[in-house]
């Protein structure tokens, strides 16, 4: 029996959660603030999504307000009864003056699993916004399943910046090859979003031989990294996320 | 629509200065990534299922006569890569002086006073395809081909490859280049330039970076 679920969150300028809504494997926490942020722990979604599962989370930032979101524990993708694939939809509004740090654990995804993943954000002129998407192909020492994740994000209504990743037995052929993941196992985005960069634009910037940040067509950068493993990817966007959002 | 005016624009040949670029080819032999043949091949097939689709749908989008600044912005949001972006604005503008040249065309004039400094080469290059009285298939078909055409004669020249296993790897993904070309068309169609495919490659963006920043290199990109 496959599951539909759509949590809901809401945050206002004064530090309230006016709409926290949990719905099924979603289980949605307020949890201890960290510094000036609300803070929501996503909690209890270790054995979703499975096959032909649609989850969903919907999140409004809304002006001026502070809001910080991350998971307990990795989001893991499993085969299900269904052979249609999985379907995880986040959508995020954040606006102006406001601040969402988006901040979940590793998606994997497991042998014999199908995921569409697709997150849409749309900011207003003034919002700030850091991401962070990681993807981990398979548990330790088995293949993959198949992924997809397309990021789309928009500001002030125009487009910013549009990804879509495809791994594994049914993403089109290459995807292991030495244009795309070149044998790696994990690899990960973080984006940051400011107005700020419009006049002290980000500057690329090299982390070793696996990892680079960017700066895109937009008041906004992007870490790029490839690692062989969840914990090396970490670490590599760990250094980007302190470098580019020290707010 | 004259097939010979899409050989004229997909022949190596034409003055565009895509000879200069590797697509990605030189990052990855440095880092032991292309070293044969079938390295080259899977390097071909990722780079055409993920630029190269991209890439193909933004060229069929301008050829089926969607809005090139809105195309232009779709491009530069599916380019993460600063170093790509500058890479495809200046291949752009090179490909509009030979463009205007071969097929005058209105729509190249407006689109090369829009950006002055270049815009996205498919963008340019679906303008030019429309120009040249070609449709959304045969400018994405001329994406798909220039996409891994790139990388496998750089390969040779890098690895001294022998050239007729490089072409050899061509001819093999033809049937993909067709899918490709196929599905991009067939997005633009719809028509949606937010829809358009976003496919894009980790390794692509991050090595692009690294070779840009090397003091010595035999391609611009």
């Amino acid at each position: 029996m496959s599951l539909r679920a759509t949590a809901r969150i809401t945050a206002d300028a004064d530090g309230g959660l006016p709409l926290l809504v949990s719905d099924g494997p979603l289980a949605l926490r307020r949890t201890r603030a960290a510094g000036p942020y609300a803070r929501v722990t996503v909690v209890g979604a270790m054995s979703a999504p499975l096959g032909g599962d649609r989850l969903a989370i919907e999140t409004e930032v809304r002006d001026g307000a502070r809001l910080l979101v991350d998971s307990a524990a990795a989001t893991l993708a499993l085969p299900g009864r269904s052979a249609d694939p999985a379907a995880y939809d986040v959508r995020i509004a954040v606006g102006d003056g406001a601040v969402l740090r988006w901040l979940p654990e590793q998606l994997v995804s497991a042998a014999g699993s199908h995921l569409r993943m697709r997150t849409a954000v749309d900011l207003a002129p003034t919002a700030r916004l850091v991401l962070r998407e990681e993807q981990v192909l398979g548990r330790h020492g088995e293949p993959p399943g198949t992924l997809v994740t397309r990021l789309t994000v928009r500001r002030a209504g125009r487009p910013l910046f549009d990804q879509e990743l495809a791994f594994g037995p049914e993403a089109p052929g290459g995807w292991d090859g030495g244009a795309v993941l070149g044998g790696h196992r994990a690899t990960g985005q973080l984006l940051v979003v400011d107005p700020a960069f419009a006049d002290k634009p980000v500057e690329a910037r090299l982390y070793g031989e696996n990892a680079v940040v960017s700066p895109l067509a937009g008041p906004a950068a992007l870490a790029t990294a490839v690692a062989p493993d969840a914990l090396a990817l970490r670490r590599l966007l760990d250094e980007a996320l302190s470098e580019l959002a020290p707010f | 629509m004259t097939l010979s005016a899409l050989l004229v624009l997909a022949d190596g040949r034409f003055p565009a200065g895509g000879h200069a670029h590797s697509g990605g080819a030189e990052a990855a032999v440095r880092a032991g990534r292309i070293k044969d043949a079938a390295d080259l091949e899977s390097f071909c097939r990722g780079r055409l299922h993920t630029t190269g689709l991209t890439s193909a749908a933004l060229a069929a989008g301008a050829a089926h006569g969607l809005d090139p600044y809105e195309l232009d912005a779709a491009a530069d949001a599916r380019t993460p890569s600063a170093a790509l972006r500058a890479a495809a604005r200046r291949l752009g503008r090179q490909l509009m002086r030979a463009a205007r040249a071969t097929w005058p065309s209105p729509e190249l004039d407006a689109l090369a006073a829009a950006f002055p400094r270049g815009a996205h080469q498919p963008v340019v290059l679906g303008t030019a395809a429309r120009a040249a009285g070609l449709g959304p298939e045969e400018a994405a078909h001329c994406v798909a081909y220039e996409t891994v055409g790139g990388p496998a004669t750089a390969a040779v020249r890098l690895l001294s490859l022998d050239p007729y296993r490089a072409t050899a790897v061509l001819a093999r993904l033809a049937p993909e280049m067709d899918h490709v070309a196929g599905r991009a068309a067939a997005a633009a169609r719809q028509g949606d330039v937010d829809a358009l495919p976003a496919a894009s490659a980790p390794l692509l963006d991050l090595t692009a970076e690294q070779h840009a920043a090397w003091p010595v290199r035999l391609f611009a990109s």
